[in-house]
């Protein structure tokens, strides 16, 4: 089990979250659902990991396995979540999530050491109580703090998430906000006990594109504020390009390819990846329509065979459809899982469409570095 | 929100007089005698006709029939022979005998129909689950005057433990029956609608947000689940306290109880009551239906706060 | 620079030949969602629910009985059963409990020593000696009737109001629907006793007294499904292109709304059951000697001190009813707007 180790990011901060091995299915009316088969994945202190894929890729459930929100449905078949923390005295101390029974998860770990902002801010907070008392209630279960200091933070966190006139706010119901504002106060919800790390899945999505930035904007500030480490769930490889520094990409309920953002941007070496990158909407792309990858994901009802991407693959090889492949590194920080790679196979390039582009959104890239 | 409530009174008090007015209409041009159990001369009938008013122009008859309807709360009298007395001395005797066995009713109902839902979906998928299914299928399927009629049989014929009949000396003993049976169709209403109304609030994604803060169990539940399921609730239970304020018809009529379903019986077969009697009693279920509807939908506007406060959406 | 580190867990060993492309394939058409019609889509998704499935069968086998039910047997629903016997004195099949005496030769070893030994009643008869197998299959023949009728005729009428008021809105739509908010005010049983003082007893007070009520809830359906799909892109596009009114309401908008209408009505039906026999009941609905499930029940009420086994049928078939009808209606809900999860 030694070899899922040396795939990661060799960097110099501390590991913090290491999942191993994860392996997770789904009951269903339909049947056995196989959605995480085997995802190994590292974020380090103060960096940030994006997990890209298509919907239904296991992003998401991946990341509700560490935070305990998985459906009564789900059973983990094999796996560890190790986080890694310093506890009341200072010591070092490294626990599996998964093991801990879910009482003990709430009350130690979620919300004051590992916390989530979801997808959509219309249906995130509780319609009957106010954004006060939302921020309040893990300040309260976590930091034993009395109603006066709470108070006093939230107020600072609403400021610091971008409030104004957060007095006012503190008061208000959800509905009486605008769907960027309550995402702000999300936010502020998943930072009031001082979490270490920050999990964001899909944080901009349901969001306008004018305030999509701003709040990736605020959680890059406040992640070097407060040196949060964060992890974020995404299928927007701009969102990836702007905040990542390691993307994994995710497909079929394994991670296909990882690696540094310049790795997977400019060096991609597995189809999926180019498929995704091609898919890209780029100013300057001159096709008529926007390029998308054939067919849709595979139904995890049945066990895919060989390799989870060959029937949508365009470069797929004989050996695809006989047994899955590997991850092979490219460099240390850069891994892929195709044939493709294999020393014995065809030497396959980028597409040149995404040749160009990518050296295109090099150049604009540069203009800022 | 005094707005909200303002324009709801409003709405309900214009209804309900559109209604009464249409009632009205109906019942004062009915074809025929309006003294059918009477044995009069055409004189006679001429003379009664005059002195109850019943040749002045229909709006005027309704203006005065409303005066005499709110300020002494006088629904006039009956005009056949067996019903010929004031209409709202029976009416507020039947009234206080209907009221207090629906009251009965909608205390066990909604009390157990909370306890066994809620219990249902802390508990999906499991025995109690499946329990609380049945007996709300159970509940839906079968009038509640079969219950009465099985309870009646059992209880009161085969064991004769409760009365056969309603005895108005011993209330609550005698209340126990009816009362149980007209409970099940509301026990089963709330306990199904509390039950898939509380899985669906412990599968928002609030309620994951509040997990991911680390709430856990019963205090998940308490400050989350139960007011977010709650709330809607109280739609629910206003139709069904309607129906058992006024809707016991069968089961008062089997139970022999003087109330006002069995009045309303009376009045559909048309057993020797009168049309000043359908016109009461159809004013009083109007009202009734109508003001629960209206009390309901202010508890909702002040429990919800989205109704409650209004504000605008700030800009991000 | 490539080498391969995370093990092969299948062991699998690559062979020559291995590493050469895949000949030309359709990787275009997506086989995954292979395309089914939207109908098929949720008849598959309705025989998956097993409530369902349950709830067609019982509704299935309820009508099928109630027509073919009073076939087994020679009686009629209003048949007093009734011979001479040997010594030539006329006898009434009065208050038979059910009985089947072939059956009970075989449990017992004895026979019935009465004069109708050898006559089989799967229910019973009744005070007057009539077949109850025959007059509860006969009763729910009626009660179903009435209530499919009622209920045909009131999505009619609930749909075109609901269609139209959503359709033209504004001012239209404005009076349309204050009018239907007072008569959603106005309490069934109100209406039930003013209608009973212009209308005889009977049938055809029961089916007036459903059709007014009924058709609310359906033209609130139909309302909210025309405004949702009125708004939407194909319809404007070919409102643009010209097409009339009546064209985009029945050939564009109808077919969407045609899921929810059937739901409801599923849950329409059991009402007008209940409403039918409760009306009946009290004495108000279908008139003797024709029966429904209403009557019966009140009949077995009236005798159940004597022949307590009389009223079991109808509240078994009135139950299975309601319970058959509430199943397929949440089957059909669930199968028209199928969550995610359980694709």
């Amino acid at each position: 089990m030694s070899e899922a180790k040396v795939v990661g990011n060799p960097s110099a901060n501390k590991k913090i979250l290491d999942i191993k091995n994860l392996d997770i299915s789904f009951q269903t009316n339909a049947g056995t659902i196989h959605a995480i088969r085997g995802v190994n994945l590292d974020l380090c202190k103060g960096e940030t990991v994006a997990i890209v894929g298509e919907s239904g890729s296991g992003k998401s459930v991946t990341m509700k396995a560490v935070m305990g929100l998985l459906d009564s449905n789900a059973t983990v078949n094999s796996g560890e979540i190790l986080y890694t923390y310093t506890d009341e005295k200072g010591q070092e101390a490294t626990v599996d999530l998964l093991k801990l029974p879910k009482k003990q998860l709430r009350q130690n770990f979620n919300g004051q050491r590992i916390a989530m902002v979801f997808q959509d801010p219309m249906t995130s907070l509780d319609p009957t109580m106010t954004i006060g008392k939302q921020i309040m209630e893990s300040m309260f279960l976590h930091l034993q703090m009395d109603k006066e200091a709470a108070k006093a933070r939230a107020l600072e966190l609403l400021e610091l998430v971008g409030i104004p006139d957060a007095e006012k706010r503190f008061k208000n119901y959800p509905h009486q906000l605008s769907g960027g504002m309550r995402q702000r106060v999300v936010i502020a919800i998943a930072l009031s006990a001082n979490p270490d790390i920050l999990i964001c899945d899909e944080p901009t999505t349901a969001l306008d594109v004018t305030i999509q930035a701003r709040i990736l904007e605020l959680i890059m500030e406040i992640q070097q504020k407060m040196g949060l480490s964060v992890v974020y769930i995404t299928h927007d490889l701009g969102v990836v390009a702007k905040v990542a520094d390691y993307v994994d990409v995710m497909y079929a309920g394994k991670i296909v390819e990882v690696g540094n953002v310049n790795e997977i941007f400019f060096e991609p070496k597995h189809p999926y990846t180019w498929g995704l990158l091609s898919a890209m909407p780029d100013l300057e792309t001159d096709d008529d329509r926007l390029y998308s990858i054939p067919g849709s994901p595979p139904n995890l009802l049945r066990e895919p065979k060989g390799d989870a991407f060959a029937a949508r693959n365009q470069f797929a090889l004989a050996i695809d459809e006989k047994a899955e492949p590997p991850l092979f590194q490219i460099s240390p920080t850069h891994w892929a899982a195709t044939w493709l790679l294999h020393p014995d196979a065809p030497k396959v390039e980028m597409p040149p469409e995404l040749v160009a582009r990518l050296a295109r959104a090099r150049k604009e890239a540069e203009k800022y570095l | 929100m005094t707005k909200y409530i303002l324009k709801r009174v409003g709405m309900a008090l214009l209804t309900l007089l559109i209604i009464t007015f249409l009632l009205f209409l109906l019942v004062r041009i009915m074809p025929g005698n309006p003294f059918p159990s009477e044995r009069m001369s055409a004189d006679q009938i001429a003379n009664k006709r005059a002195e109850m008013g019943l040749d002045n122009p229909i709006l005027v008859q309704f203006v005065d029939y409303i005066r005499k309807l709110l300020l002494e709360g006088d629904f006039g009298n009956g005009t056949s022979l067996y019903y010929g007395v004031p209409i709202n001395t029976v009416l507020s005797s039947c009234m206080s005998n209907s009221f207090r066995i629906g009251g009965l009713a909608i205390l066990i109902g909604t009390a157990l129909g909370l306890i066994l839902g809620i219990t249902a979906a802390l508990h999906k998928g499991k025995f109690l689950d499946g329990f609380c299914t049945v007996l709300s299928i159970i509940g839906v399927c079968v009038p509640s005057y079969v219950f009465l009629i099985f309870l009646q049989y059992y209880f009161s014929f085969k064991i004769p433990f409760f009365p056969y009949f309603f005895d108005a000396k011993r209330f609550l003993f005698s209340s126990i029956i009816p009362s149980l049976s007209l409970s099940l169709f509301t026990l089963s209403t709330i306990a199904r609608f509390t039950r898939n109304e509380m899985v669906e609030v412990m599968d928002s994604d609030y309620v994951r947000l509040a997990e991911s803060k680390g709430l856990y169990g019963n205090s998940l539940v308490r400050r989350h689940v139960l007011r977010n399921a709650l709330i809607p609730i109280v739609t629910v239970l206003a139709p069904l306290i309607v129906d058992l304020l006024t809707g016991a018809l069968v089961v008062e009529k089997i139970y022999g109880i003087n109330g006002i379903g069995k009045l309303m019986v009376d009045a559909i077969t048309g057993e020797g009551i009168d049309y000043n009697y359908v016109l009461a009693l159809g004013i009083l279920y109007s009202t009734l239906y109508i003001g629960i509807m209206l009390v309901v939908d202010i508890l909702y506007g002040i429990l919800d706060p989205r109704i409650r406060v209004q504000g605008k959406a700030g800009d991000a | 620079m490539e080498m391969q580190v995370n093990g092969n867990k299948s062991g699998y060993v690559p062979q020559p030949g291995d590493f050469t492309f895949l000949p030309d394939r359709d990787i275009a058409t997506d086989k995954n969602f292979a395309s089914i019609s939207y109908w098929k889509g949720v008849a598959i998704h309705f025989f998956k629910d097993k409530k369902a499935v349950i709830g067609l069968i019982i509704i299935v086998a309820i009508i099928l009985l109630s027509i073919f039910g009073p076939m087994i047997n020679s009686y009629g629903y209003r048949d007093i059963v009734s011979f001479r016997n040997e010594n030539n004195k006329k006898v009434v099949a009065k208050g038979i409990a059910p009985r089947i005496p072939a059956l009970h030769q075989m449990l017992t070893g004895e026979s019935y020593e009465d004069d109708f030994a050898d006559l089989t009643f799967l229910f019973g008869t009744d005070d007057l000696g009539r077949d109850l197998w025959t007059r509860t299959w006969y009763g729910a023949r009626v009660s179903l009737i009435i209530a499919f009728v009622t209920i045909f005729i009131d999505m009619l009428i609930g749909m075109s109001y609901g269609l139209i008021s959503g359709y033209f809105g504004g001012v239209t739509d404005q009076i349309m629907q204050r009018f239907v908010e007072i008569a959603n005010s106005v309490p069934r049983l109100v209406i039930v006793s003013v209608l009973a003082i212009f209308m005889p007893k009977g049938m055809g007070l029961v089916i007036v007294a459903l059709l007014l009520t009924e058709w609310i809830g359906m033209s609130k359906i139909a309302r909210a499904e025309m405004l949702k799909t009125k708004e939407q892109e194909y319809v404007l596009a070919s409102r643009t292109l010209g097409a009339r009114n009546g064209h985009i309401i029945f050939k564009q908008i109808l077919p969407n709304t045609i899921g929810p209408i059937i739901t409801q009505v599923m849950f329409s039906i059991p009402t007008a059951i209940f409403t039918e026999a409760f009306l009946s009941f009290v004495g108000v609905g279908i008139a003797l000697p024709q029966c429904s499930v209403g009557t019966l029940i009140e009949d077995g009420f009236n005798n159940i001190t004597t022949l307590p086994y009389q009223i079991l049928p109808p509240i078994l078939v009135l139950a299975l009813l309601m319970l058959g009808f509430n199943f397929i209606g949440d089957g059909l809900r669930e199968a028209l707007a199928p969550k995610l999860e359980d694709m």
